[in-house]
């Protein structure tokens, strides 16, 4: 049996946290460390790295550790393409409305048919 | 096994036309007119096209490229306020997939010169509407950039 | 001749319960079961809900304080899966006059052996009806009812 999530799914399950939320709102401002990210929030430093590890697999976000730091950065193309398919709706909408648009002038008993040259 | 996510989301669109409102009201309440710019793809059939447009009424609309995906748009219509306003509600489905929901409120102003429509949609996206529609997406981009560099090839 | 205007909100509201999902979203399937616990506070009458559970099936239930205006709460079941999710359309109406339109999914999150659930209202408020946090102020007292009638099961 297949398992295997695909990446959206992965990176909608790990923004439906809101406290994962944060977390990625914070990294968006810039790389943290673990114990940056777990200041403001209200839970022990182990539920802040088991976050972590969900965001890690989702792709939205990578870390890396040098000596006793481990710092997190956002991945940019990741959270990218958890917003492209709303963006793709709105799109289509506004290129439906561009065209109404063009049949609204198209359509204008108004308008003055043009002059012919004799 | 279907993941389950929903992500709510909220945008609006603003244009101003140089048209009364009671005619652009018509491009959305006359089923010809509507056709004539509605599609999303004017290019791709038309299979289905129902259209009531009336408080408690509905549209059905399916279409989708020849031989390829089904999209279905259903929408019931909520509120409608003869040249002022049309609130609507409606569901997507790629095939047999419904990919999203969602409330859509149409707004008409009279402005000078014209009027100023308001279009604010209101969603929840459900369920890994990439696979489909991602693909779709990746080879349309795909074709693009094969196309750009066939160009500059020529132009080389 | 009625000024027209519109106010768009969302809001969200999350709470636990211990029953099981299937349990909470039992809840919600059976007419009886929710008659129990959806509907206004007590004063506004014995409650009228009719309820066809599933995708393009319809709710409604009317109500009111003595000699005040009839609320009707008019819905249309968008998308349903068992034990997990609801979406639904919903109008409401003040007598004859339509307030509010809304979207609002329901989800149904295991949370150890109980439920999150999390409910989101993507509202647009007609006409001036706008009520400053009351919608969701109402939704909250409904989930209270709903907290007591999985108490008592």
């Amino acid at each position: 049996m297949l398992n295997y999530q695909a990446p959206l799914d992965l990176a909608f399950q790990a923004l439906a946290d809101p406290t994962r939320r944060i977390m990625v709102e914070r990294l968006s401002r810039g790389p943290a460390s673990v114990s940056e990210l777990a200041r403001p929030l209200d839970m022990t430093l182990s539920a802040v790295v088991q976050h972590l590890a969900v965001l890690e697999a989702s792709g939205l976000v990578r870390s890396q550790k040098v000596g006793r730091v481990r710092t997190c950065r956002i991945e940019p193309t990741a959270l990218h393409s958890a917003e492209r398919w709303i963006s793709e709706r709105r799109a289509s909408w506004e290129r439906r409305l561009d065209r109404l648009g063009a049949f609204l002038v198209e359509t204008d008993p108004t308008a003055k048919p043009p002059r012919r040259k004799k | 096994m279907t993941v389950r996510n929903t992500r709510h989301a909220t945008f609006t669109i603003e244009r101003v036309y140089p048209a009364t409102p009671a005619r652009v009201f018509a491009a959305w309440s006359n089923k010809e007119a509507k056709t004539a710019w509605a599609y999303c793809h004017p290019e791709w059939p038309v299979s289905e096209h129902v259209f009531e447009f009336r408080e408690g009424g509905r549209e059905h609309l399916v279409t989708g490229p020849a031989g390829g995906t089904r999209h279905v748009f259903d929408a019931v219509f909520h509120d409608i306020v003869a040249d002022q306003r049309i609130v609507f509600a409606y569901d997507m489905h790629l095939d047999e997939r419904r990919i999203s929901v969602s409330l859509t409120t149409i707004e008409f102003f009279a402005v000078a010169g014209g009027t100023r429509l308001v279009f604010t949609e209101q969603g929840v996206f459900l369920d890994g509407y990439d696979d489909i529609a991602g693909r779709e997406e990746g080879t349309r981009i795909g074709l693009d950039n094969l196309d750009r560099q066939l160009r500059q090839q020529r132009a080389a | 001749m009625t000024e027209r205007s519109t106010k768009h909100a969302t809001f969200t509201i999350e709470r636990s319960f211990a029953a099981a999902p299937s349990r909470v979203f039992a809840a919600y399937a059976d007419v009886k079961s929710k008659a129990r616990w959806f509907g206004g506070p007590e004063g506004w009458g014995k409650s009228n809900l009719k309820l066809d559970f599933k995708v393009g099936g319809r709710e409604s239930e009317s109500g009111g304080p003595p000699g005040g205006p009839v609320h009707y709460y008019n819905a249309i079941y968008q998308d349903i899966v068992p034990d997990e999710r609801i979406v639904l359309t919903y109008e409401m109406h003040l007598d004859k006059t339509r307030i509010s339109v809304s979207l609002g999914t329901t989800e149904f999150k295991p949370a150890g052996a109980g439920t999150r659930l999390v409910y989101t209202e993507q509202a647009v408020f007609l006409d001036g009806h706008d009520d400053a946090g009351g919608r969701e102020q109402g939704f909250g007292g409904l989930f209270d009812q709903l907290a007591r009638f999985l108490e008592m099961q």
